[in-house]
């Protein structure tokens, strides 16, 4: 049977801020364990959780940036249930009322546009972590993690396939880390996942039995698991069989889902307002204030930098996605480096580097101002384009800048009109026969020319310059 | 006179004059306590050294001209204030081991203004009781009667304030655990408002209802004390940000000319003649100060029971989830056992029959398909029961009523009903849930001698008016003045 997959995604975003969401504690990772503690996060007897202001902000702008309503009155909630890593035994999360609700995000997938709506985006605590000793029965427990805060958005079940779904989480990611709230670190568990997918046979509007999917800990798990659990729950169907509504854990070793627990162990978690804290109302100044504060988010500057630079949507898309890339290029251009150039050189021979060393672009030796003057040699015909290269990767490697690389290593190009003149009557001279078919129309035999030039120059002749006087001096 | 026979006042006089000194006093406790312990029982820990030395500095202090109107003053604490450094157990197995790192703001207050701290209180377990009897480590006794109840659940605090082995103590009402046992005891006990006190570091049992105030003899003292205690802590998002007025000047203002609410619904059956009488006597001690008094109702008291009783427990259920032998306090770790094993092994062991009780009422109030039916509708008739009061204090200055059905019964007489234990809280649960000021002051003797008290309630953040009245009431009557034969 054909079926339609419906998948919908809760998406855990850690916040940037410093400090705890309800205490002063650091939030720092890798700390030593149990040293980023204080008696609030470790729950103990008598103490108060109390409201870091600046994970409302962040919460704000995101839930702005994504076109949520925001404001008025919302409820912090406890979400019981037992665990070591939780010191309360209870989560700090607002559950009926969050603070934002019916928002939106628009994907692309193969050049259709699609809008996926956001249900609601809530504040709450991150739990701590358990390290097992694989020696011994033992587990202990690092608090560091309890309180960082998270954010918490949930989407509608708007996607259709896994590429859907991939391309929802990477818009997504992109706006918090445009937004500077949220690093979107999938691997270090900053930005995590859990994904809920079910199928429908194709025309039928009664949504299909859904399983959640967990522990998808990078952008290709999540893809992989989907397709899985798309195939998985099809063979089902299709034997006759049906789908049972569990949490299923993807193993991405075994490239497949396991069940976790079904809808009869759920927890309970009975839920109620958390009498420790006030409801939080954000009234229109405070939106106003975020609203104002707000960048420029990937969609407008994709499109700005088409329409300003003229790029093509793909060049704009790939400048976008990460914002020091957007930076980095318009600080570029703004130094000098023509639009084009500046983003053939980024696009490429910029980010193989990087990615081949494992770096950020503000990492990287080699500043805009830097690359804007290699533009600028190529651009005056002051080195070549291939020579260009040579000298990007020792300016990428050394940090040194391009005038000086270019001088020493003499990599210069001549563009002396006489100079090349000089070799050119030596090539003629040695190459009576070509001269005398170029003339007898072979065009085709310029190469041959340009060719023996690079040759006696070791490269460093301007091609253009070379083809204007091949054309000059064996002309008529 | 023997020192700790001196009111809070007389004292503060006897210290500023430098007629006695702060480690005197403090010694004066020290002794009383060690003569009145073997038969009240009121303290958990008792802490001579750090007591005496904070005595030390508070004569620094009082010679330096450094003093302010706690200097010196011995104190007690309820043991569900942490205390840093000093064990604390909040009256249960589970805690038993407990040394917090940090001071409760409250008891921080306080030393910052010069209390010398005696030692820890007892109580009933997590203040879940009425009786102290629930304490895990064994009951107080009523300082006028050995044979009965201190009532509690800080029952600890007003015995000992009762006996004279402390000048002043601080505990916490939830639903009455200040005023009923200042009632048996024959000693003040204030519940400021709700937010008036800070409840950090206060370990919590009911949240929203929760709310430290001061046991004195004198409702002159236990202004003082509220006055070092109350306002705004950063550190509790539920302590009110409003200023805290002057106390001391608040009790000059008498009654003359206030308007008092008598609630009809609180002289209900099943109540003492002696209690009804002493309250309906001070009634009139309070017309002859110039009051005028008037009939009220407060229609739904009498849901007030059922509401609090699935509240306070579904709050607790979540609140004493922390206990569970991962971090701190007791943990049960048996040969082979597993995660969940230790779990209940750390709780069953570690918690009193009335704690389990009220755990897992509130556990089944809270749990999926009867939340709206039990804590959604008791958050309903919550309301109902504090706009009764709203509307009465449209009319009225203050409302006055007994504080407990009867005078204190005997130890052993309701341990096992816990339905009657919980009827002894009737008449003070409705102020906890509508987060009103309620103070119990004494206000006769049954005929076996145990204390009636009476309350006065007031507006949200009218301390003042609660204290001017029952300083008034103070300056004409005798009651507060008796002391229990120990």
């Amino acid at each position: 049977m054909q079926y339609e997959t419906v998948i919908g995604l809760e998406v855990h975003a850690q916040l940037l801020t410093d400090t705890k969401i309800f205490c002063g504690c650091s939030t720092k990772f890798g700390a030593p364990p149990n040293t980023h503690v204080c008696p609030v996060c470790l729950g103990m007897p008598g103490v108060l959780p109390v409201l870091n202001k600046k994970v409302v902000d962040f919460t704000i702008r995101a839930a702005l940036a994504t076109g949520c309503q925001v404001g008025g009155r919302s409820v912090w909630a406890r979400k019981n249930y037992f665990y070591p890593d939780l010191p309360k035994n209870y989560q700090i999360s607002q559950y009926e009322l969050p603070i934002a609700e019916r928002g939106h995000l628009d994907i692309e997938v193969e050049g259709r546009v699609k809008r996926i709506g956001i249900t609601r985006i809530h504040m709450e605590e991150d739990a701590g972590k358990l390290v097992h000793d694989p020696a011994a029965p033992l587990s202990y427990v690092d608090y560091n993690r309890t309180g960082v805060p998270l954010m918490e958005i949930v989407s509608e079940p708007d996607m259709r396939t896994p590429e859907e779904a991939a391309a929802y989480l990477k818009a997504l990611r992109d706006i918090l880390v445009y937004l500077e709230i949220c690093d979107g670190n999938m691997e270090e568990g900053s930005f995590r996942c859990d994904a809920n997918i079910s199928l429908r046979p194709v025309g039928q509007k009664e949504l299909g039995v859904k399983t959640e999917l967990k522990n998808m800990n990078s952008f290709r798990n999540v893809g992989r698991a989907l397709e899985y659990e798309m195939r998985r729950q099809a063979a089902a169907l299709d034997g006759g069989g049906s789908i049972r509504q569990e949490t299923r854990l993807w193993d991405a070793q075994g490239g497949k889902t396991v069940s976790m627990r079904g809808k009869e162990e759920a927890h309970d978690y009975r839920y109620f307002p958390d009498p420790d804290l006030l409801p939080l109302v954000v009234d229109q100044a405070w939106i106003d204030k975020a609203r104002a504060a707000l960048p420029e988010l990937p969609q407008a500057r994709r499109e700005r930098f088409a329409a300003q630079y003229g790029l093509t949507d793909y060049d704009a898309g790939v400048l976008t996605a990460a914002k020091p890339v957007a930076e980095y290029f318009e600080a570029t251009v703004a130094a000098g480096g023509a639009a084009k150039a500046a983003c053939n050189w980024i696009t490429s021979e910029f980010m193989g580097a990087l990615n081949a060393e494992g770096l950020e672009i503000g990492q990287a030796k080699i500043s805009p101002a830097g690359l804007a003057e290699l533009i600028k040699l190529v651009e005056e015909g002051a080195l070549s384009g291939k020579l260009a290269k040579e000298v990007f990767a020792e300016m990428f490697a050394s940090g040194k800048n391009a005038a000086a690389i270019v001088e020493q290593k003499g990599l210069k190009q001549v563009s002396d009109a006489g100079e090349l003149e000089g070799v050119l009557q030596k090539i003629f001279q040695a190459n009576p026969n070509e001269v005398a078919e170029f003339k007898a129309g072979k065009q085709k035999l310029m190469g041959f020319f340009v060719g023996q030039v690079m040759k006696e120059t070791k490269g460093q002749a301007n091609p253009k310059l070379v083809n204007e006087l091949v054309r000059k001096l064996l002309a008529g | 006179m023997e020192l700790h026979e001196l009111t809070l006042e007389q004292a503060r006089e006897l210290l500023d004059r430098r007629e006695v000194s702060a480690k005197e006093l403090a010694q004066a406790f020290l002794d009383r306590i060690q003569a009145t312990e073997p038969q009240v029982r009121a303290y958990l820990t008792v802490t001579p050294e750090s007591a005496l030395r904070q005595a030390e500095a508070a004569d620094q202090a009082l010679s330096a001209g450094r003093s302010g109107p706690l200097t010196g003053i011995p104190c007690g604490i309820k043991d569900v204030f942490c205390t840093k450094d000093l064990t604390t157990t909040a009256g249960s197995r589970i805690l038993e081991n407990f040394v917090p790192p940090f001071d409760a703001t409250a008891v921080a207050r306080l030393k910052r203004a010069g209390a010398v701290v005696l030692g820890k209180q007892n109580m009933d377990e997590f203040a879940m009781g009425s009786s102290t009897e629930n304490s895990a480590f064994g009951p107080s006794h009523n300082p006028w009667d050995l044979k009965a109840i201190p009532g509690g659940s800080s029952g600890g605090s007003a015995a000992s304030t009762a006996a004279g082995s402390c000048l002043f103590s601080i505990g916490t009402d939830t639903g009455g655990s200040i005023r009923q046992p200042a009632s048996h005891c024959g000693v003040v006990g204030l519940k400021p408002t709700y937010g008036r006190v800070s409840r950090f570091g206060m370990i919590a049992f009911a949240s929203s209802l929760d709310q430290a105030g001061p046991f004195c003899r004198t409702v002159a003292g236990a202004a003082q004390v509220l006055q070092a205690m109350a306002g705004h802590d950063p550190a509790d998002s539920t302590s009110s940000p409003l200023p805290v007025p002057d106390y001391g000047q608040a009790l000059k203002r008498g009654v003359k000319g206030l308007k008092l609410g008598v609630p009809k619904e609180y002289f209900v059956s099943g109540m003492d003649p002696e209690v009804e009488g002493a309250t309906r006597e001070a009634i009139k001690v309070l017309q002859g100060l110039g009051a005028s008094t008037v009939e009220i109702s407060l229609p739904h008291t009498e849901y007030a029971l059922a509401v609090y009783y699935i509240i306070a427990p579904a709050e607790c259920s979540s609140n004493l989830a922390r206990f569970d032998g991962v971090k701190y306090g007791l943990s049960v770790r048996q040969e082979q056992a597993d995660l969940m094993d230790m779990y209940l092994d750390t709780r069953s062991q570690g918690f009193g029959e009335e704690v389990v009780r009220r755990v897992m009422l509130g556990t089944y109030a809270l749990s999926a398909g009867y939340y709206d039916a039990y804590y959604g509708k008791a958050g309903q008739v919550r309301t109902l029961i504090k706009e009764d009061f709203l509307a009465a204090f449209q009319e009225v200055d203050a409302i006055v009523s007994p504080v407990a059905p009867t005078a204190a019964f005997e130890l052993g007489q309701k341990a096992d009903d816990p339905l009657q234990m919980y009827l002894s809280d009737v008449l003070t649960l409705s102020v906890n849930l509508a987060g009103l000021p309620g103070m119990s002051l004494p206000s006769g003797f049954s005929p076996q001698g145990r204390p009636i008290g009476l309350q006065i309630i007031g507006p949200h953040f009218a301390e003042e008016t609660v204290l001017a009245v029952g300083h008034a009431f103070q300056q004409a009557t005798d009651h507060h003045a008796k002391r229990p034969a120990l």
